[in-house]
């Protein structure tokens, strides 16, 4: 057993893992467990396939056209579900929605194949860049066996706190967790856009961080410009139309 | 025939997923992606474009989702 190896494993791993765990916990309390947790499987499916297929050799699979293709298909999704959580908070408040109803209607009818892509696109390649950093550590110091170990841990690790908070999720209004989601969803696919196309970000994986709290930040400022807006455009209330015909008259 | 017709859903789905209910905005975003790459390519900083672009067309999608509404 390498300790070294172990640990590092487990710290790295932990990074990836908690962006998939995120996904899937917020796919599933937003849209639909079923979805998510029948995507998360598919995703964890494939992964294997291509650990069993491709072995040491994933070291070599090329991660940055994979990011790209997953972070603008997350970014394009993300940001539709940003403006409609703007949206339909800036319209009903944000105390709308606790447990009620689904957040997009089409969630509602039958299988949420939007919210199985999203968490399968999640935890496959999450899941391939865990296995790369378990091949990458294992192989340089000749120890799989440790670094195994180590990214395991971490999944269990992270997924155990994912479970003991969805509970605290679930109780979010829908409407503004379909707006802190639509955040979220934009972050990663932001960064990994980017990240697929070699843009260096300030802070490396930190900017995950800041990316979010900027877009949140947006997010909510746009509640209330929108809210003015809609103030603004609004046609005059009835009562005073009455007036005014009245003081014509 | 029904392949016809998973073909279509599939489709159908692909477009909803990226396009949604406001084209410009997927347009905003695939526009931005090749900016980005332009930078890179280029050796300037790019990261700050993405961001950008994607509050941008946010701020637009919703102006025009407002002035919808009220016809």
């Amino acid at each position: 057993m390498n300790a070294g190896v172990l640990i590092s494993a487990f710290l790295a791993a932990t990074i990836e893992v908690i962006e998939m765990v995120a996904i899937v916990v917020a796919v599933g309390v937003a849209r639909s467990w079923r979805a998510s947790l029948a995507g998360a499987a598919a995703g964890l499916v494939v992964l294997a396939v291509l650990i069993a297929a491709l072995g040491t050799a994933l070291r070599g699979v090329p991660l940055q056209p994979i990011r790209l293709v997953v972070g603008a298909l997350l970014l394009a999704f993300g940001s539709q579900w940003l403006r409609k959580g703007i949206l339909r908070v800036a319209r009903d408040g944000w105390a709308v929605g606790v447990g009620e109803e689904d957040v997009e209607e089409a969630a509602a009818r039958g299988f949420d194949w939007a919210g199985f892509v999203l968490s399968f696109k999640g935890v496959s390649l999450e899941g391939v860049e865990v296995a790369v950093i378990v091949v990458a550590l294992g192989a340089a110091a000749d120890a799989i066996g440790s670094a195994t170990l180590g990214a395991a841990a971490s999944v269990v690790v992270v997924g155990a706190v994912g479970l003991a908070t969805y509970r605290l999720v679930a109780r979010i209004p829908r409407r503004a967790l379909q707006l802190f989601v639509g955040a979220m969803l934009t972050t990663f696919g932001t960064f990994w856009a980017g990240e697929g196309l070699g843009v260096h970000w300030p802070a490396d994986e930190l900017a995950l961080v800041w990316l979010g709290i900027a877009y949140a930040a947006a997010a909510l400022a746009l509640v209330r410009v929108v809210s003015h807006w809609r103030r603004a455009i609004a046609p005059p209330p009835v009562a005073a139309d009455r007036v005014a015909a009245g003081a014509d008259a | 025939m029904t392949a016809w017709r998973w073909l279509r859903a599939v489709v159908a789905f692909c477009v909803d997923f990226v396009v949604g209910d406001d084209w410009t905005v997927a347009a905003v975003i695939a526009v931005a992606l090749l900016g980005t790459w332009g930078l890179v390519e280029a050796g300037v900083a790019a990261w700050w474009l993405l961001p950008l672009a994607v509050l941008g067309a946010t701020v637009l999608g919703l102006r025009r989702a407002v002035l919808r509404e009220r016809g």
